[in-house]
């Protein structure tokens, strides 16, 4: 049976299957008055924030970041979207420009970090295994312990490649000015809307592969369809890490993402740099 | 996939919470657009509260539906499974979310007696 209690609204129902309808949008029921109708022990109010712990540690890399006046973009994607070939091209262009500094999230290994070690750019690399087969994303603690490898006073713009991953890295903040996706066009016209929470999180997606367009279908406007769907605002860009197509266009933005005020709030959404 | 994470997280609350009181049910509020998986959650905690005071105690989840506010004409739309954030009333774009991105544990449900451990 369910466990009987009253709200100050005077409802009065079980906690059991079917509890999760009842309770949808009731914002009255952290402040419902529990006592005297549990059938078992005591209940202990709560109400924390689960990612609290990760939040405030991802304030305090940002006010790190903002006190070395270095910009920082969180750029994610599923695996193989093509992330470290295109930071490859990137550093290559940017380089003598500005200076730009890499976290480099990898589960295992320094593969990708040894791609990008011959570009110049100083290169943080955290591995994310931890015994339960490696994390499937960033979190601010993880990107805390990479600060001090970097010379932060010494950067205009830090890049962090997060894990490959559609899903959990879209959860944690972890003290970026912004985020960016990496998408192939590899990928399917449908993933905006299978996975919302990453596309609306970006400020700009970067659609990858574009060279492969000829011999692929791939329905563009379908694609971009979707995702306006989710995220109206974010800004597009049409690139090929391969062939360098659309890559200055690409440059351009963290160009002026490294020289302009820094956005404020939260780190998603709405066009930024201005 | 990043349930086991959030456990380690949902068990250092707890465990401050309870001050070493046994609890017997963990109340956690998951909007929509959280991506969490409640049935792998609920396992991941079994894994993560294995041979530790928590043992035994069990997650319930309260799901929250994600919607949105039109800016324009202040219509409340559900998003719905195939989320789109476009308003169900005149279909503008320019919304905000109103329910969905909530995850916070609500409460504790103790067992009413001092854990031994």
């Amino acid at each position: 049976m369910g466990r009987f209690h009253r709200h100050d609204d005077g409802t009065v129902h079980a906690h059991d299957a079917g509890h999760e309808q009842e309770h949808a949008g009731d914002r009255a029921h952290a402040a419902g008055d529990h006592s005297g109708y549990a059938t078992g022990g005591e209940r202990v109010e709560v109400l924390e924030r689960i990612f609290a712990e990760n939040d405030k540690t991802a304030a305090a890399n940002r006010a790190e970041f903002a006190a070395a006046g270095v910009r920082v973009v969180n750029l994610m994607s599923s695996p193989g979207a093509g992330k470290t070939t295109l930071l490859g091209e990137t550093l290559a262009r940017l380089a003598g420009q500005v200076r730009v500094g890499i976290i480099e999230g990898d589960i295992e290994t320094s593969l990708d970090a040894d791609r990008l070690a011959g570009f110049g750019a100083e290169v943080a690399l955290i591995n994310t295994g931890n015994g339960f087969g490696g994390e499937c994303h960033l979190d601010a603690p993880m990107v805390r312990s990479a600060l001090p490898r970097l010379p932060l006073g010494d950067l205009d713009l830090v890049l962090i490649e997060n894990v490959g991953n559609l899903v959990c890295p879209a959860e944690f903040d972890v003290g970026e000015d912004a985020r960016a996706m990496v998408y192939a066009i590899t990928e399917g016209e449908e993933k905006p809307l299978k996975y919302p929470v990453m596309f609306r999180s970006c400020r700009l997606v970067v659609v990858n592969k574009v060279d492969l367009l000829p011999y692929l279908g791939f329905d563009m406007d379908g694609f971009l369809g979707n995702l306006r769907k989710v995220n109206p605002v974010a800004e597009v860009m049409l690139v090929s890490a391969r062939t360098g197509e659309g890559v200055d266009a690409w440059c351009d933005w963290l160009r002026a993402v490294a020289v302009s005020p820094r956005p404020g709030g939260l780190p998603s959404r709405g066009a930024w740099p201005a | 996939m990043h349930e086991l994470s959030i456990c380690g997280s949902i068990a250092d609350i707890v465990t401050r919470r309870a001050a070493g009181r046994a609890v017997k049910v963990i109340n956690v509020r998951v909007g929509q657009l959280r991506q969490v998986v409640p049935d792998t959650l609920v396992y991941c905690w079994e894994l993560v509260s294995a041979d530790t005071p928590l043992a035994g105690s069990r997650i319930s989840i309260e799901a929250v539906p994600a919607r949105i506010r039109c800016r324009s004409c202040d219509q409340v739309t559900d998003v719905g499974a195939i989320p789109v954030f476009a308003c169900g009333g005149c279909g503008g774009f320019d919304a905000e979310v109103v329910s969905g991105e909530e995850f916070l544990i609500t409460s504790l449900e103790l067992a009413g007696e001092v854990a031994s451990s």
